[in-house]
């Protein structure tokens, strides 16, 4: 098993979507929030995703495909 | 010996021993080294750090390394009275911290001077990073002296001068063909799955503390008093949060007085995130970069949310300036001071003649910029926007000819009461 840390931010027309519940149901992954800042027209949430490599890379691109977008949880590591 | 006594979680304030760990395991908040300041406090004195090294280990006592450091002189650059840029901005107390005057020509050489140290420390054999320039060649370089094997990673269409002055340090360097976000994740990735020290990843903590030495020298080089106002380039933020650190460590040992800076943070409109936010009062919402301002390109900068603290706690605030005005910043510098800086430090320049113009900064104020790279990195920036040599024959009625009353130019009055400071 592998977990991975991620950031999610959504967009305006996806915070009240399940994202998350869909991500656990769809993808056989368990989803665990550490932190999060929802509002109406806004939100971030970081958690862990654990479960088999392969169901995470394809959990979190579809979570990608559907607008919200995925981030590592220290912030980007690509620096000038 | 470090007094660095462990590792905290900056969100829920958890602690963590000394080792190479990035992420609080309970809310997965970053992790900072905290001190014992009352130790430090019965050696360190203005005194003792003037007895020391020029260059960032004079401030050792407050930095977490432990062993002999990998020393490439890095720091203790020039902090300089910029007369005539202040003039030219309506500035009397101008200064210049001019950080291109480092090993690998960039302020990186102070953060990957602690963080090459510290993996050496922890028994590291290798490093790496994933950079668009300034960090490539200093962690390269750092390498290079330490005697440890570097991993490079790029984006596969960089600049070619970029590459040339990280290849040349002979680390492995790998092109990432894939957009920004494509790298940025495969070397997240790959920092969790090999034994590497990933300088800004998994010993990011120590990484980031190199950054104080800004401020510490600042400080020192001011007649040991902190500024009215620092204008800081912004990109994942660390820098401004380090300098404003570094401050208030000289102000608690009772090194400097109390910290009365108002910090500024200066981005590329094209990547301001933390600009946005600080305008709409919300938080800071990751952005897809697109600013010639390349060293500043972070999208989703990982110390945003303590930048706008910062921003709010010390009256300061946030600007983002257009492609045109970097420009405009770098040849403005060049031509006032004889400072050629890169992109981030066109972003500094034209963030301060936007402060100073609507009165953010005040005339009589003591001011500092930080000019964080040397131009010669970002030389396509300005190749298309420099008058171009003037083309004579080699005769004096040529020469004539071509530069006219141009050879009868007059300087303006001589500038007098310069002052330079280390």
């Amino acid at each position: 098993m592998a977990k991975k840390r991620v950031m999610f931010t959504f967009p305006p027309d996806l915070v009240t979507e399940p994202v998350i519940y869909h991500l656990a149901q769809q993808f056989r992954v368990v989803t665990n929030i550490r932190r999060a800042d929802v509002a109406e027209d806004r939100g971030w949430v970081v958690l862990e995703v654990e479960g088999k490599e392969e169901d995470i890379d394809k959990g979190l691109e579809w979570v990608a495909t559907k607008g919200v977008r995925v981030d590592p949880v220290g912030g980007d590591v690509v620096e000038g | 010996m470090s007094f660095a006594r462990s590792l905290r979680c900056r969100q829920c304030k958890r602690e963590y021993p000394l080792e190479p760990l990035f992420v609080c395991e309970f809310c997965f908040g970053s992790l900072e080294v905290v001190y014992d300041y009352e130790a430090i406090s019965q050696s360190l004195t203005q005194e003792s750090i003037a007895a020391g090294p020029k260059n960032i280990w004079r401030y050792r006592a407050l930095l977490p390394v432990e062993d002999e450091p990998i020393n490439m002189d890095a720091g203790f650059t020039p902090l300089f009275q910029a007369h005539n840029l202040g003039r030219a901005l309506g500035l009397e107390r101008l200064h210049i911290k001019n950080d291109c005057m480092n090993p690998t020509w960039s302020f990186k050489d102070r953060v990957v001077a602690v963080a090459v140290s510290k993996a050496r420390e922890f028994g590291f054999q290798a490093v790496a990073c994933a950079s668009t320039g300034n960090l490539a060649n200093s962690v390269a370089a750092h390498a290079a002296r330490a005697g440890m094997r570097a991993f490079i990673f790029v984006p596969h269409d960089l600049e070619q001068g970029k590459i040339l002055g990280t290849a040349i340090y002979g680390p492995i360097l790998v092109a990432v063909r894939g957009n920004y976000d494509q790298v940025n994740r495969l070397c997240s990735e790959l920092a969790e799955r090999f034994p590497w020290a990933f300088v800004n990843i998994n010993i990011r903590p120590y990484y980031a503390e190199g950054s104080k030495t800004l401020a510490y020298e600042v400080a020192e080089q001011l007649g040991w008093q902190a500024p009215d106002a620092v204008v800081v380039p912004v990109a994942s933020g660390s820098l401004l949060t380090k300098v404003w650190k570094g401050l208030h460590e000289l102000s608690q040992l009772g090194i400097i007085g109390r910290v009365g800076s108002r910090l500024f943070a200066a981005q590329a409109q094209g990547c301001s995130p933390i600009a946005t936010a600080f305008e709409t009062g919300k938080p800071v919402r990751p952005v897809k970069p697109d600013t010639i301002a390349k060293s500043l390109a972070i999208g989703n900068p990982a110390d945003g949310f303590f930048v706008l603290n910062i921003l709010r706690e010390s009256g300061g605030r946030a600007v983002a300036v257009s492609d045109d005005e970097i420009v405009d910043g770098m040849k403005l510098l060049a031509e006032t001071e004889g400072v050629f800086a890169e992109t981030a430090g066109g972003v500094t320049v034209a963030s301060l003649k936007r402060l100073a113009a609507q009165g953010a900064i005040k005339p009589d104020e003591l001011t500092v910029a930080l000019i964080t790279a040397s131009g010669l990195k970002t030389i396509e920036a300005v190749q298309e926007k420099v008058a171009p040599p003037i083309t004579v024959d080699p005769t004096v009625t040529s020469f004539e000819q071509e530069v006219g009353e141009r050879a009868f130019w007059t300087p303006p009055p001589k500038d007098t009461g310069r002052t330079d400071h280390g």
